[in-house]
Parts: structure tokens; sequence; C-alpha cells
């Protein structure tokens, strides 16, 4: 499929190569920010009957395999699952092996993300039981797609792009697997207790409501009604219980550890300061960080100039972690609405604390909806693997073109008020600011600021930025100089990586449009 | 050239590592042969970005050092140009070739020399065979930058970090911060400084001093190199004192030379060397810390401090500091970019003090212009010792960017 898809490519609104076509359907290519309106009506699953279901609740199956045929598992249906559970999670791979067994050839994968422990999906992809991988894919599986391997397409997608394409009908999602650390018979699940307890299950949450069947898997069944209930049961199809839905150690970590890295530490202290200097730091504001080294040092060097300064924030944005628990026990902010959980405080913390709230990808981010969280954030922190100097990033590719990272909520987050990309300028020597990013994920016109160890870039655009930081003893320099910089110490400017004319995936926008491909390497 | 020459046998030669925990550098194998040319074998992390480049700079030195025939090996972890120009003329050199070539990556502009007195509150370490250290060492603010060549590297490795050390001085931007290389303990010492000198560092650390003679020995051997080279840009020496004998002798090591600027003290070999234990305290080189300041300050140079090595500790690292200026000290050691701001508060006057010495100053400043000899503030006499210490807290004070600017006469009540 990949390959009559080939001839088909055109030039989007950003000078990128893209398929009109992908696995069949047909794409609008990339318009630019705010412009692509669509004028259809929301997608809705079919109207079930209550009589179909048993009066007493009991929706329990003995094994997964019982419950896909229930559900109607046929040949090129599209198969859901969720990262909850991140590199722990088994249940993704026990129901796409349940499907092998029963002899379902040609699926499409949907996972909300995969991950490299996921990595027999691939023998999968080898027996045509999986066509393709609609979701982010790195480690293995992303090589097995950028070597051009896969049969179909992939399709990666950022959080709040999920539930767009869900929400809107471009993916219609035939059977939904929810793994869930506590469900009740009738199909209530809650993320945050049991010996599998991952937090929130907002991942999911569109999936129970849009696909047509809803499997739920628990190895942690509570008599109903199990609560609170982030999925609810009469979106549920049938239950069925597993010894382990996944290794407690990968799901989450215990605890979340700063870097030590002297660099990083620096990076995440200059964006410290720039929120403080910019004046973004008042009371009432509210930002959103990740858990990375560098995020995780930012939000330990923030918390000593809220507390200096005696500011308070209205809410921070999870990805939740010990670090964030902190500011919310501290009384430093009054929120924590959550939209993964990382470490075991934020686990904890999101069962016990009724001021830390789970959210979904509809919330936060969707861009096909009345409004979203992500452009009431003041601030957000996110990391890229290349941004060239027009502020582009590329946050799914090395700078070879192979797949590394998923989008997850990185495109969705450049909608804040300040954009902040917090990155070493060069690793190894491999640099991260570039002239032209191998992969646009981001335009330039949503990233207000670039923060490396060698000096902060302000864009042009954001002049009321650049008026707010003058006069502090800030490091401002434009990305050019760093750029330079970067070219100087490295020994000149890259070569550009070699990679064919097949495209193997395509990066969606918010919207989805397409706004990039990524194409076959060597 | 004789038959028996040319067919002298030949031996392979290696340098660097490589590795999945490996970063910025390489390993080079160079197995010279009597004929073919070279071949050159290259895995890297970078090769989509830099393939061809590396293999046109190792292409370059080859030739540069004399190299026609040979098998070579690279696996390159990323390393930067001048790192890979090292390791390759380190493993030629191993191979028993390319005598009396150096291959030097291009200079960059170097800042103005250090002058004798200024300040160094701070002096990171960073080992001599870790050139993914090298790049971003100076980024942290330190007052100055330490390429070690003496106990952070293995014996079997002093050649080739000596050729590290000396390109980095070339390539590497250390910023403001002031280039100081810590050699060998003498006799060893004298062969780095002949890669070491000819790139001019602000400061050379000489390590086990226990008399004049290593000083006296070494300052020889710079001003060989350096009229050789024909370099007149100053190379200031720092003594490391790290023995009982070492410090019994501080004053006569301190007044050797007019090139020695600081005295420092090495509390690991010193405390190894009284058979004691070396306490979070330091009770135990009290003397010999004393010693150091007392004779530092007889001499005219400033007296710095041991290293501080618990990288985990920020709160002992803060207290020994601010004993440490107590003592007289004027900065100390660090091993880690994260002590660095610990130690330049612990080195700072405070606020108190530099208040009072504005006082000072200023009553100081007016009784000049009264044309009074003596110097009132309030009720109290100031003597002319006072003033003094209080100007030159000023002085320091502004140096390290505490106190925007010393008022100028009249300025102050």
């Amino acid at each position: 499929m990949a390959i009559l898809d080939k001839s088909e490519l055109i030039t989007n609104a950003v000078g990128r190569m893209v398929p009109e076509t992908v696995n069949g359907h047909s794409q609008t290519p990339y318009m630019g920010v705010g412009k692509y309106h669509p004028l259809n009506s929301k997608a809705s699953p079919p109207i079930r009957t209550a009589a179909d279901y048993p009066a007493n609740g009991d929706k329990r199956v003995s094994d997964l395999e019982t419950a896909l045929r229930k559900c109607g598992l046929r040949d090129g249906m599209v198969v859901s699952s969720h990262h909850h559970l991140r590199d722990g999670d088994r249940v993704a791979l026990m129901a796409l092996e349940a499907a092998a067994r029963i002899g379902a050839k040609n699926l499409t994968w949907f996972p909300s993300a995969s991950f490299p422990s996921q990595k027999g999906a691939i023998e999968l992809m080898e027996a045509g039981v999986i066509n393709h991988i609609e979701g982010s894919m790195n480690g293995p599986l992303g090589d097995y797609c950028t070597q051009g391997k896969m049969r179909g397409m992939g399709v990666l997608r950022s959080h709040g792009g999920r539930w767009q394409a869900i929400q809107d009908g471009e993916v219609h999602i035939d059977i939904a697997v929810i793994a869930a650390p506590a469900a009740d018979p009738f199909g209530d699940c809650d993320g945050s207790h049991g010996k599998s307890a991952c937090g929130s299950l907002g991942f999911a949450l569109a999936d129970s409501m849009y696909a047509d069947h809803v499997v739920v898997v628990t190895d942690n069944l509570v008599p109903f009604p199990c609560v609170p209930w982030q999925i609810q049961g009469n979106n549920v199809d049938c239950v069925v219980e597993a010894d382990s839905i996944g290794d407690p150690s990968k799901i989450v970590s215990g605890t979340t550890q700063i870097t030590r890295s002297p660099d990083r530490l620096r990076i995440a202290e200059f964006v410290a300061r720039f929120l403080r200097d910019a004046g973004i730091m008042h009371n009432g504001f509210s930002f959103q960080a990740g858990a990375g080294g560098i995020a995780l040092a930012f939000v330990s060097y923030l918390k000593q100039m809220m507390k200096q300064a005696g500011v308070k924030a209205r809410f921070v944005r999870g990805g939740s972690t010990k670090y964030l628990v902190e500011l919310l026990e501290e009384g430093l902010t009054d929120y924590i609405l959550d939209g993964q959980t990382f470490d075991l405080d934020g686990v904890q913390s999101l069962a016990g604390n009724p001021r830390h709230v789970a959210t979904s990808p509809f919330t936060s981010y969707n861009y096909h909806g009345k409004g979203n969280f992500a452009s009431m954030v003041d601030a957000v922190v996110l990391g890229a693997t290349e941004v060239d100097t027009k502020f582009n990033a590329n946050v799914v590719t090395h700078s070879d073109g192979r797949l590394l990272h998923g989008i997850g909520g990185w495109q969705n987050c450049l909608a804040a008020g300040c954009t902040i990309l917090a990155v070493p300028s060069f690793r190894d020597r491999i640099p991260v600011i570039v002239d032209e990013v191998t992969t646009l994920c981001g335009a330039g016109e949503l990233i207000d600021v670039v923060v490396t160890e060698r000096g902060i870039a302000i864009n042009p655009r954001r002049q009321d930025l650049i008026d707010a930081v003058q006069g502090s003893n800030l490091p401002i320099r434009p990305l050019a100089d760093i750029k330079n910089d970067v070219e100087r110490i490295c020994g000149g400017r890259p070569q550009r990586p070699k990679h064919s004319d097949r495209p193997v995936a395509i990066v969606k926008w918010v919207d989805g449009t397409v706004l990039d491909t990524i194409w076959q390497v060597p | 050239m004789s038959h028996a020459a040319e067919s002298k046998p030949r031996f392979a030669g290696e340098a660097g590592h490589w590795g999945a925990d490996i970063r910025s550098d390489l390993h080079v194998r160079i197995e010279p042969c009597e004929r073919g040319g070279t071949d050159i074998e290259l895995e890297s992390r970078v090769k989509p970005y830099y393939g061809e480049s590396i293999r046109r700079q190792a292409e370059e030195v080859l030739e540069a050092l004399g190299v026609r025939h040979a098998h070579v090996q690279i696996h390159d972890e990323g390393a930067l140009p001048f790192v890979i120009a090292a390791r390759i003329e380190a493993a030629v050199r191993r191979a028993g070739l390319g005598k009396g070539t150096r291959v030097l990556p291009d200079r960059i502009t170097l800042p103005e020399p250090a002058a004798r007195d200024r300040i160094r509150r701070s002096r990171l370490y960073v080992p001599g065979s870790e050139p993914k250290y090298f790049i971003n060492a100076a980024l942290h603010g330190a007052d100055g930058i330490i390429l070690d060549l003496e106990d952070s590297v293995h014996a079997s490795e002093k050649d080739a970090a000596r050729l590290l050390v000396r390109n980095a001085l070339r390539a590497v931007d250390f910023l403001q911060c002031e280039r100081m290389v810590r050699i060998n303990q003498l006799p060893l010492g004298l062969e780095d400084l002949d890669e070491i000198v000819p790139e001019s560092p602000d400061l050379i650390l000489i390590p086990k001093v226990e008399s004049p003679n290593p000083m006296t020995e070494a300052i020889r051997r710079i001003d060989e190199i350096k009229a050789d080279y024909g370099t007149t840009r100053p190379i200031w020496l720092m003594p490391i004192l790290e023995s009982a004998l070492g410090i019994e002798n501080a004053l006569p090591i301190a007044m050797a030379s007019e090139q020695i600027v600081a005295l420092t003290i090495g509390l690991e070999d010193y405390t190894a060397d009284l058979g004691v234990v070396k306490t979070p305290i330091g009770a135990e080189s009290l003397y010999a810390r004393q010693r150091v300041v007392n004779a530092a300050h007889a001499a005219g140079v400033q007296a710095i401090d041991s290293v501080f090595g618990d990288v985990g500790d920020m709160d002992a690292l803060r207290s020994w500091g601010l004993s440490s200026r107590a003592f007289g000290f004027e900065g100390m050691g660090c091993v880690h970019p994260l002590q660095i701001a610990v130690i330049h508060e612990a080195f700072a006057p405070t606020p108190t003090e530099i208040e009072k010495a504005r006082k000072i100053v200023a009553a100081f400043n007016e009784a000049q212009e009264k044309g009074l000899g003596v110097v009132s503030l309030g009720s109290k006499m100031i003597d002319p010792p006072v003033v003094q210490r209080a100007l030159k807290l000023m002085a320091r004070a502004q140096a390290m960017e505490r106190v925007a600017s010393v008022a100028p006469c009249g300025e102050e009540s």
C-alpha cells in the first residue's frame, strides 16, 4: 500500500511533500495554523440495547479470545490499546496475540503509543496479523517502520490528534482493549488502585466512548461499583480477568530523578529564570512540564523562585511526578490537572488528593472541541530532537530520519501562552540547532523560546517577551548565533542524511491534516 | 635508507575508547604495512552527518604524520575534530611512527592573558583523558578550568591525554576561565610541558612539590620552550603542597620565582603522608592550611585551598568554603560544576562586610577631602590597616559583582 501511495505526493502549505492517500484514505494536506475548519459532524458508535447485556451487570468472559470473538473480530479491523501502563503494558500484546490465535489478519493496531517492550508486534506484522500501526513508534518498532518493512503506512498523531481522529471518524475503532488496574464486572475502571496502579486512564476514554466494542482487561476485579470510575461500564462489552496486566516496575518509576548533568541543570535553571524574569511566574499563573530530566530540574528551580517571590500557581499540568505533588502539598499550586502519572508519589496523590485531578486528551488537547486546556496554560516546557533557525521543531525523528519518539502531547502543548523548548544545542557531535529540521512536527510560529546551554533565543515574533526580559542578565542571543557556535564546535555543517523517496509514515497536525512525511531510511 | 631499516618489524598502535557508554571519544587502531596505501574502516555514531568529514580528517592527519601505508580502524562515538586528531596522532606515535611531527587543530582567538592577581575562587578539575567534559566545562562560570594530566589519568594514558589537552588548549573556547593544566610530578611533568607550553596555558599546576627545585626546573623548561616558539604570553605557576615536607618548605617554594602566583594544598595526599584520616572538619590539617596561608601572604601570592571531593554534600562544601575564607584562603578546587556557585557564595564578602567597608571607605574619602590625618567613623578612630582592608574588600566585591561599583569620592553621606 505504501508503494501505491508514493506516486501521489503533493506539497503542503509549508513546502513539505506529503502523500495524498494513506492506507486507502484520502488526506488533507496541512494548511497552516488555525486554517482548517471541517464541516462534518462527529462520528458516533452504533446504538446498543441494555436488553442485550446481562441485567445483573456481570459482563465477565473467560479470556481475551472469547471476548474478541464476542466482539466480532474479523480481518482488517482496527484494534486499539493504550499506554497508561507505559513500557510495562502486557495487555496490548496479549490482545493482538489472542487475535492471531483466532486467525485474524490485516489488522490495524491503533495504540495511543507503543513502547520497546511491545516489539513482539514485529512478528505479528511479519505474519500478516497486523498490517500497520497508527500511533507512536520508537525503538525496534520505529526501526521496523522506517526501514520500510511495515505493510501499511504509519500514522503519527498527538494525544489530542488521536482524540480528534476518533471523534471526527478518521479512525473507526472496531474493538478497544483497555487495561484496567481496577475494574468491576460491569466494566467501570479506575487507574489509581491495585498492584498495577498507574494513575489516570485518560488515554482510553475516547476509545471507550467511540469504539464499536470495548473489552476491559483487569488484574484487580472488585465487586460493583469500582469507584471512582474514569471509564464507564455502560460503554463496555466484556470484562476479562488476567493474572497480570503489566510489569509494575515499568508502569511507574519508584522515584523520578532530577538530572545531575551540569549542562542540563544549566538549561533548566535558564528556563526557570526566564519565566521569573519575563513576569510569567506571577500569582495565579499556570505551567506544564513533563518528566524528563530537564523538566524535573526546571520544576525544582522554579519552586525555589516561587517561594522566594511568594508566588503561587493556580494550576500545573502533569505528567505528574513527586516534584509536582510537592508543589501541591506545599500550597504552591491549587491544582494538578494530570494527563498521565509517572511515579508512585503521583499515583498516590491522584488517588488521595481531591486537588489532583485526572484529565483526558479531550479536556486538555482536542483541537476539534469548543476549546481545550492547552491554550489556557501560561507556559509549557518541552523537548525536541531538532530546532531550526525559524523555530520549526522536530520531536519524532533522529536527525537521520529514523523514528525516535512519539508526538505525545507535544503538538497540543504548542498552544500555550509561552512555548519553551529546552534542548542542548548539540548531542555528542549531532547538532540540535540546525538550518532545517529533518521532520516538521510544529511550526515555528508557535514556538516562542529556545533555551540551550549556550544561551536563550526568543522568537522575533514575540516582541512582548523580548521586551519583558530587557535588563535581565539572561543570556539572550539570536538562534542563528547559537547555530553558528554549534557548527564551529562540531566541525562544520553536517551532511544531509540520505533517505529514499518512499513514504513510510506521516505526521499529522492537531487538526488531522498532514504536516510531514517520514521516509524510508536505508 | 638501509634495507635492514625498511624491513624492521612493524606493530599496531591503538588509542582512545569506544563502546555503548562512551561519548565524544573514538578508538583508533593503526596497523602500518609495507605498501598498498591507507585504507580506513570507519564506524561512527554520527556517520550520516560527519562520516565524510571524519574520513577526510583521518586521511589528512595520517598524511601529515607521514603514514603512507596502513590499515586503519576507527570506532567513533561522536568525537569532535580536535579529539579525532589527538587520538589518531596518539595511535600513530604508539605504532612508533610520526616522530617529531605534531598535527595541530586551528587555534581559536585567546582572551587577554590572565593578570597575576586575578580572582581564583574556583578551579574546576577536568580529567585530561575524558574529552566529553572539555567542551562545556567553561559554561559553568568557574574562575579556572584545570585540564588534569596527573591523578585522573592512568599511567598508561599519559601520552595520549597530553595530546588531547594540547589540542583542547588550541581548539576549545574556555571563555573567561583561566586555562590551567596540572602536569605530572617531575620528571614526567617535563614531557607534559613540551606539548602544553607551546599552546600558552594561563597557569600550570605542579603537583607534590617539596622544595624549590622542581619549580626552578619547570620554569627553566618553560622559558626554553617559550623562547623556542617565540611566545611571550605569561604562564603563571601554582605549586601544590601535598606532603609534610612540602608544607614545611612552603615559604621558599612560594618565593622560588616571580611566575608563582599562588600556593595550594592537596589534602588527600597530605593526610595520607601523615597517616591520618581526612575529616569534614579538617582539624588534622589545621596547621598545614594555616602554614600555607601564612607562607603565601609572606611571599605575596594567593593562598588557595584544597579540592572538596564530596560532590553530594553541598552543606559541607559551604561550611568548608566559609571556614576556608576565614582562614585567609582566596579560593578552592572543585570536581563538579554544581560546586562552583556554592564556592563563589562562600568566598564572597557578606552584605554586612560590604556595608561596613563602604562606610569606612566613605569616611576615609571624606577625611582625605578635608585634609584630615585621622579617619573617624562616628566616635571611633579608624586605623590605616583597617582602611586598607576595607578598600581591598570593596575592590574584591566589585570584581565578584557583589556591588555595582565602588562609590567615587564624596558621593556617600
